[in-house]
């Protein structure tokens, strides 16, 4: 504000106000409307400031608690492997190998570590020390150098999931012991290995390889991953090739008329159709009535790929649209068919934004959980699956089904499934986004 | 394994036609003479007419052979084999074709089963022949017309465009096949429900507990479907997310489109959307493992009793993930608002804010409420995060503090495990999810109508 007069001739003050009343009024109003539009900016900023603290607590709470599951505690052993406990009749053959007690053998090293435990119950918590996997650990390493038998042998083997909360340091070792999940005799044998250096931590080659399991130390997400693999191929061959030829007629050859607008609507609300309704759908259709297999990443995918369609079929339009008429003026001027024009000319142009489309609609499809429920992929899988027709789950699913196990261990391993499902998304809204920019054109 | 088989040898047809009827035409072209169309296109034109009868008989042939297998097992089994019901008898079924596909079975020493085994693999290596014979028939006849018509005059161009023509159309009509398949399936189920659960009753009753009673001695097993505290559960989430959504959203966006720097904007935008990008089973168990217990724990400091799957845990985790529904669509909006009406303000004294406050929000209304609309109608269909953070059981109730369940939990819970597509306890899953689709389908068509008569206004 300057000092230069605002309302004129001084004669002109009206409702008996001098002249620096009125500007002294002014003044008072626009601190007032200063701060107001200062106050308003915080708002904003803190909005945003919300919204994306939001988004760094739930990253980071998730990459705090899944990060250390990239090493799992094991234990070393001094294992006895006598001649008489894997021979018949003094003959090792492959069948009496397979036969062998190896959870006899682990229980009888644990033992010979301990020797002063001898009360049937204190026993049972020294073999809790241990997985329950460590036998077919044992066993493996046996069949695989039957040399080995008759000798003593040092071998690691994974702990339990108890042992491993305790040592990533999860469990309070001073809460009271009834209100934890390790008593004080495991603590007081860890404490020993630990003296003795026979605790450790090694890389964890069992979550990256394995799959799902109830025990879980030896639950891991490459079964689900494998699925995601397998549905999101199938869902990749039946939705690229419809989306791009859904889009080609509805951008360079439909007519404008009533059918062309029904599908143009369709296609809209599609996209806005809640997933589970998706999942309704395949299971009243693809299982009941046309009999896909229950639980398959085949009828996984055909759902995911209706549900994706229309978002690869609206980047698709959006990507034909920006290719300038000229081309196809150009090309149909030289003499080329209509869709000449399109697949020689119009397609390659556009190819770049309708892959930057789909690279981003299966990004969608491998982060969706709802609709696989309907159909049956949340099952408890083992095995790894070894083709679309296998039962499978998927990593949004398997990190849905060990968030509900109650065992402190899943917690680690479900954060660690969130990064791994949050890098593949990453890796793939990030090509997406190379893609465009590698291949923007300015016309 | 044979269909892998087939489609293998019909696209090996294919390329092999392709070249023939490229290489005749190239053939007659070297004698001198002009044709209508390019080689290639006389070469697209024989595997068309080689391969595609080929693979339309493969499709019905992949329907219908099942069928008839089965229908020969059946006759072949003894009379008192085939007098099962269908249940056993499809059990049978299973077994005898688990049987010949060297799988286990129950019961591998039961005579019957192995002898009709042993018959249905003599069947399928003939139907299997039979298939490749029919699909190399098919394709010879389709070459030897073909062969024929590889003339001078004959418009090969025209007819491969328009069979790629009809491919196109036919693709373009999967997104009407798949509403009408929605909107067919919901139905048929629903209307099976509808007949042995009163409409009304499921509209307005005010209990609801889907459990039904296994055997008929069964004590309070008798099912009750009034869905209203599911929908109130539903509408009470729902509102806590907007609550959250709505006014962070709405200042995000109006921050992005008129105080921040195109610089900031273009880094602050993106931030928000990958909010939209997690997946909701990632929100789901942050709601479970951190902000559920968070306040719960926060509760009980402030002697407020808050059950640990509170609508509040989960509405506003929910609302949280909304907020980029909200803040991309108002931000388009505003910034569609044109110049004139910013600065006509502007001219006559008014601050950036009076100005937001006074024209542009009031300018952009309809284009915001529509943003809101299709926010709520995600917030309503959003089903991980309240499955894992909410409610199971139906709870009549407006207290935020206390566990509900919604709409969506519902259908989970229902159709997951086993499931007999006979009792209303499963059929009210579809019930539910034709409510859903209803309700979310009118919400879209409103905010999109609203969304684009706002930009016909500024066009």
């Amino acid at each position: 504000m300057t000092d230069a007069p605002m309302n004129g001739q001084p004669g002109e003050v009206r409702r008996g106000l001098s002249r620096t009343d009125t500007m002294e009024t002014v003044r008072k109003g626009l601190r007032r409307r200063y701060a107001a539009e200062r106050r308003f900016k915080w708002y904003g900023r803190i909005a945003i400031a919300i919204a994306l603290g939001f988004l760094v607590v739930l990253v980071g709470s998730i990459l705090f608690r899944g990060a250390s599951v990239i090493t799992q505690t094991h234990i070393l052993l001094s294992v006895e492997l006598p001649m008489d406990a894997f021979s018949v009749d003094g003959e090792v053959t492959d069948e009496s190998l397979q036969r062998a007690d190896f959870g006899g053998i682990v229980k009888q090293a644990l033992r010979d570590r301990f020797p002063d435990v001898s009360k049937r119950r204190d026993r049972r918590t020294l073999y809790q020390l241990i997985s329950t996997g460590a036998t077919y650990e044992l066993r493996d390493h046996v069949v695989a150098d039957p040399s080995l038998i008759g000798q003593t042998i040092d071998i690691w083997l994974t702990a339990s999931d108890d042992i491993d909360m305790l040592d990533k340091g999860y469990i309070d070792r001073n809460v009271d012991s009834t209100g934890r999940r390790v008593s004080d005799q495991q603590i007081a044998w860890y404490d020993a290995l630990i003296a003795d250096g026979r605790l450790e931590r090694h890389f964890n080659t069992t979550f990256f390889t394995s799959g799902d399991s109830r025990e879980p130390e030896q639950a891991g997400i490459w079964g689900a991953a494998l699925g995601s693999f397998y549905t999101l191929m199938v869902t990749l061959l039946l939705a690229f090739p419809l989306g791009v030829t859904t889009a080609v007629y509805l951008e360079e050859f439909a007519p404008k008329n009533k059918w062309t607008d029904l599908i143009e609507v369709n296609i809209n609300n599609l996209a806005a159709v809640p997933s589970i309704i998706f999942g309704l759908l395949g299971l009243a259709v693809f299982l009941n009535v046309i009999g896909l297999p229950r639980s398959a990443p085949l009828a996984g995918g055909v759902v995911l790929a209706l549900m994706t369609l229309p978002t690869i079929i609206i980047a698709g339009r959006a990507a034909l649209k920006a290719v300038p008429p000229s081309i196809r003026e150009a090309a149909l001027g030289v003499g080329a068919s209509r869709l000449q024009t399109v697949t020689h000319h119009v397609l390659p142009l556009a190819m770049p934004g309708m892959l930057t489309g789909s690279i981003i609609g299966m990004a969608q499809a491998l982060g969706e959980t709802a609709p696989l429920l309907m159909i049956g992929m949340v099952a408890f899988i083992v095995d790894l699956p070894g083709g679309p027709l296998d039962p499978a789950t998927v990593l949004p699913v398997q990190v849905y089904i060990w968030a509900d196990s109650p065992e402190r261990a899943f917690v680690e391993r479900t954060s660690a499934g969130i990064i791994v499902l949050l890098l593949f998304l990453v890796v793939m809204n990030l090509s997406a986004v190379m893609l465009r920019k590698r291949f923007e054109r300015r016309w | 394994m044979i269909y892998t088989i087939a489609l293998a040898a019909l696209a090996a047809i294919w390329f092999a036609s392709w070249k023939m009827g490229q290489g005749q035409a190239r053939g007659i072209i070297a004698g001198g003479q002009r044709m209508h169309s390019l080689p290639s296109h006389y070469g697209a034109y024989t595997a068309i007419l080689a391969v595609v009868p080929a693979v339309l008989a493969l499709l019905i042939w992949s329907i219908f052979q099942p069928l008839i297998i089965d229908g020969m097992i059946v006759s072949s089994l003894p009379p008192e084999r085939q007098a099962l019901d269908d249940l056993f008898l499809n059990a049978l079924i299973n077994d005898i074709r688990n049987m010949a596909a060297g799988n286990p079975v129950r019961d591998a020493s039961d005579p019957v089963i192995i002898a009709a085994a042993a018959e249905l693999s003599g069947w399928q290596t003939t139907a299997n022949f039979m298939l490749l014979a029919l699909l190399g028939g098919l394709a010879v006849i389709g070459l030897f017309i073909s062969r024929g018509q590889v003339v001078p005059e004959m418009r090969a161009r025209n007819r491969v465009e328009r069979f790629v023509m009809v491919l196109l159309i036919l693709s373009s009509t999967i997104a009407v096949i798949t509403t009408v398949g929605i909107v067919m399936s919901l139905l048929y189920e629903s209307i099976e429900f509808f007949r042995r659960v009163p409409f009304y009753e499921f509209l307005f009753g005010l209990h609801w507990s889907p459990q039904t009673a296994l055997r008929a001695d069964q004590v309070g097993g008798s099912g009750s479907f009034g869905a209203i505290p599911i929908f109130m559960g539903t509408l009470l989430i729902s509102t806590i997310a907007l609550c959250i959504a709505a006014p962070v959203g709405l200042f995000s966006a109006i921050y992005m489109a008129e105080f921040s720097s195109p610089r900031a904007r273009s880094i602050i935008k993106p931030l928000l959307e990958i909010l939209a990008g997690v997946p909701t089973v990632v929100y789901g168990f942050f709601a479970a493992l951190l902000v559920a217990p968070l306040l719960r724990d926060g509760g009980a400091q402030l002697g407020i009793g808050i059950d640990s799957e509170s609508a509040l845990a989960a509405g506003l985790v929910m609302g949280v993930m909304i907020i980029p529904f909200v803040s991309s669509l108002s931000d388009d909006v505003i910034t569609a608002v044109p110049r004139s009406l910013r600065e006509g303000s502007y001219g006559l004294g008014a601050t950036r804010a009076e100005t937001i406050r006074l024209v542009i929000v009031p300018a952009a209304l309809p284009g915001i409420v529509g943003a809101l609309l299709l926010a709520a109608s995600r917030a309503i269909g959003e089903t991980m995060i309240v499955v894992m953070a909410a409610g199971l059981t139906a709870n009549l109730t407006a207290n935020p503090f206390e566990a509900v369940t919604t709409v969506t939990v519902q259908i989970v819970t229902l159709l997951t495990g086993d499931q007999e597509f006979d009792t209303a306890k499963t059929l009210s899953a579809f019930a539910l999810g034709l409510l859903l689709f209803v309700v979310t389908l009118a919400l879209n068509v409103m905010a999109l109508r609203i969304v684009r008569k706002y930009r016909e206004k500024y066009d």
